[in-house]
């Protein structure tokens, strides 16, 4: 039992490394960060006029809650976005750095590597997602009157969950394929907001696309996030229930094909700095 | 019989036993994909006793590498078996991890981050917490000769000899009993290698570390080494100390007697060598 405990918190002394580990490279690699985050608001910018620009072309529609939609929806986006980054490149970064055989060779459990990846991507991404909303929203001079952003923040949480496990499915791509694993991580990416009702609701969308819209977490998020900030809600057990159904079935997935994909990389020799 | 051997395994620090390791690549020839096989370790069996050092030669392809690599856990083998300190190294991999760390020829590390950071974090995922290594890593710099006032630097700004220094101290950091050092001196000016050298031998004194030296540098091979053995093609030709292997070819100089074994100079890289090396 004694055993086990100390087994337990090194492993979880481990998770903190690789946390650590990531503080130290944003430290490092700050300005970069900056240059990034400009880009990310830029970017949003572009897609959140839309709504004024439908109506400036002669459409109706209700500016300030179509304004309030496009940004939660890319907000959403850049949220996930980071957290799929930052899993997918977990070893397309250490294969770049050199670093793939040490951490590899280490008595770290897979899953404390990638959760520590994980815990890292949520915090790094809640503190981006939260500027680029206030910054966006002050710019279109948003007012949100009863906005419920505990209720956001806390379903955004839930919800890190099954992106996490999803994302882990995705991060053993770059170790199969050292050339297009990171690429085919973001096409993953790519089709699951497709399908999600980034910037419309999935009632648009061709019915088997609707239907896989039901198996992608990120419909769940967005749905639940826009009525708590446009209307007030608060937390819908109709959002939260599918978000820890996929969470609970993603994440152990996840890390089984990536114990799967790791086998082949041994058996193969790809688990090294050249790929 | 069986039960002096069971007795008798964890006393070796490394036991290999008929291990074999291929790997396959698909080449494109006359627009067809054609898959070929080749043999990095081919049935390489020897023991290492705790506390000893043992050099491996070998050219470039010989092996050397893919025989580290299986050994770190990073490889999973195609035959036989390998045992660190009675742990099956495929089989118990967590627990072989815990007893093994390396130094390879690449430094290996975030370059942008300092060589305190680099060795902070590593040493998180060996279960150090920050209290352990908040005096700890200091002390190992120190030890390695790693300026005190460097520590904070960029590992992209130290010099080769300096990052393998760090190299060294990440090593060390996570106390191993069994060190696997891959041609941890190639590219080093003369005196960083005999500083690191050196080093090799302080682990050796005072830590009581059993070292696995991969090296073609048949002189640092001969200082550091108990018994030198001699890799080609992915076969352990010989695993003798050196002035047995000598006795043996009937050579003056290690060189000689690599020559005699292999039937061509160390210098001597066929093309299938270059090839050998791509492949692994």
């Amino acid at each position: 039992m004694r055993e086990m405990a100390v087994s337990m918190r090194h492993q979880l002394v481990g998770l903190g490394g690789v946390v650590e580990r990531n503080v130290y490279l944003t430290r490092r690699y700050i300005w970069w960060d900056v240059a990034f985050m400009v880009w990310t608001i830029a970017n949003t910018l572009t897609i959140v006029f839309i709504a004024k620009g439908i109506e400036a072309t002669g459409g109706s529609i209700d500016v300030e809650r179509a304004t309030a939609t496009l940004l939660i929806g890319a907000v959403v986006w850049a949220y996930l976005g980071i957290i799929f980054e930052f899993l997918t490149e977990t070893v397309a970064w250490e294969r770049w750095e050199g670093t793939i055989e040490y951490t590899f060779m280490a008595p770290l459990s897979r899953a404390m590597h990638l959760g520590g990846s994980g815990v890292f991507a949520v915090l790094y991404g809640l503190v981006r997602a939260a500027i680029l909303f206030v910054v966006v929203a002050l710019f279109f001079s948003l007012s949100l009157p009863g906005a419920n952003f505990a209720a956001a923040l806390v379903l955004l949480v839930i919800a890190s969950v099954s992106f996490f496990g999803i994302g882990v499915m995705t991060a053993v791509l770059p170790l199969i394929s050292p050339e297009k694993g990171a690429q085919l991580g973001f096409v993953g990416q790519g089709m699951l907001l497709v399908v999600s009702g980034v910037y419309y609701p999935v009632s648009v969308l061709p019915n088997w696309m609707e239907w896989l819209s039901t198996i992608s977490p990120a419909t769940y998020a967005l749905r639940g996030i826009r009525a708590s900030i446009l209307d007030g809600a608060g937390l819908a057990w109709a959002d939260v229930w599918p978000l820890l159904v996929i969470g609970v079935f993603s994440i152990p997935l996840g890390l089984l094909i990536f114990s799967i994909g790791e086998r082949y990389a041994k058996k193969h020799g790809k688990l090294k700095r050249s790929g | 019989m069986s039960e002096v051997i069971e007795l008798s395994r964890p006393m070796l620090a490394v036991e290999v036993v008929d291990l074999r390791k291929e790997f396959v690549r698909r080449d494109k020839k006359a627009g067809r994909f054609v898959r070929r096989r080749r043999a990095a370790i081919d049935g390489v069996s020897f023991v290492i006793q705790r506390g000893e050092c043992v050099a491996i030669l070998g050219q470039n392809g010989s092996g050397k590498s893919t025989l580290v690599r299986l050994l770190s856990t990073l490889l999973l083998h195609d035959g036989g078996s390998a045992h660190v300190f009675g742990h099956d190294v495929f089989a118990e991999s967590r627990a072989v991890q815990k007893l093994v760390n390396r130094v390879s020829v690449e430094a290996s590390f975030f370059k942008k981050m300092s060589a305190g950071e680099n060795l902070h974090y590593a040493a998180r995922f060996y279960g150090m917490s920050p209290r352990a290594t908040r005096e700890r890593i200091p002390e190992i710099l120190g030890k390695v000769g790693f300026p005190a006032d460097r520590r904070t630097e960029p590992m992209e700004n130290l010099s080769r000899g300096m990052q393998q220094k760090v190299a060294l101290a990440r090593a060390l950091l996570t106390s191993p009993v069994l060190l696997l050092l891959d041609e941890p001196t190639t590219g080093l000016d003369p005196r960083s290698k005999l500083e690191v050298q050196e080093f090799i031998r302080h682990v050796r004194r005072e830590h009581d570390a059993t070292i696995l030296l991969c090296t073609h540098d048949l002189a640092e091979a001969e200082a550091l080494a108990d018994r030198i053995g001699i890799l080609d093609r992915g076969e352990l030709l010989a695993l003798e100390p050196a002035d047995e292997l000598k006795r043996r070819y009937g050579a003056a100089t290690l060189e000689e007697a690599f020559f005699s074994a292999t039937g061509r100079t160390f210098e001597d890289e066929a093309v299938e060598d270059d090839d050998r090396e791509v492949f692994a």
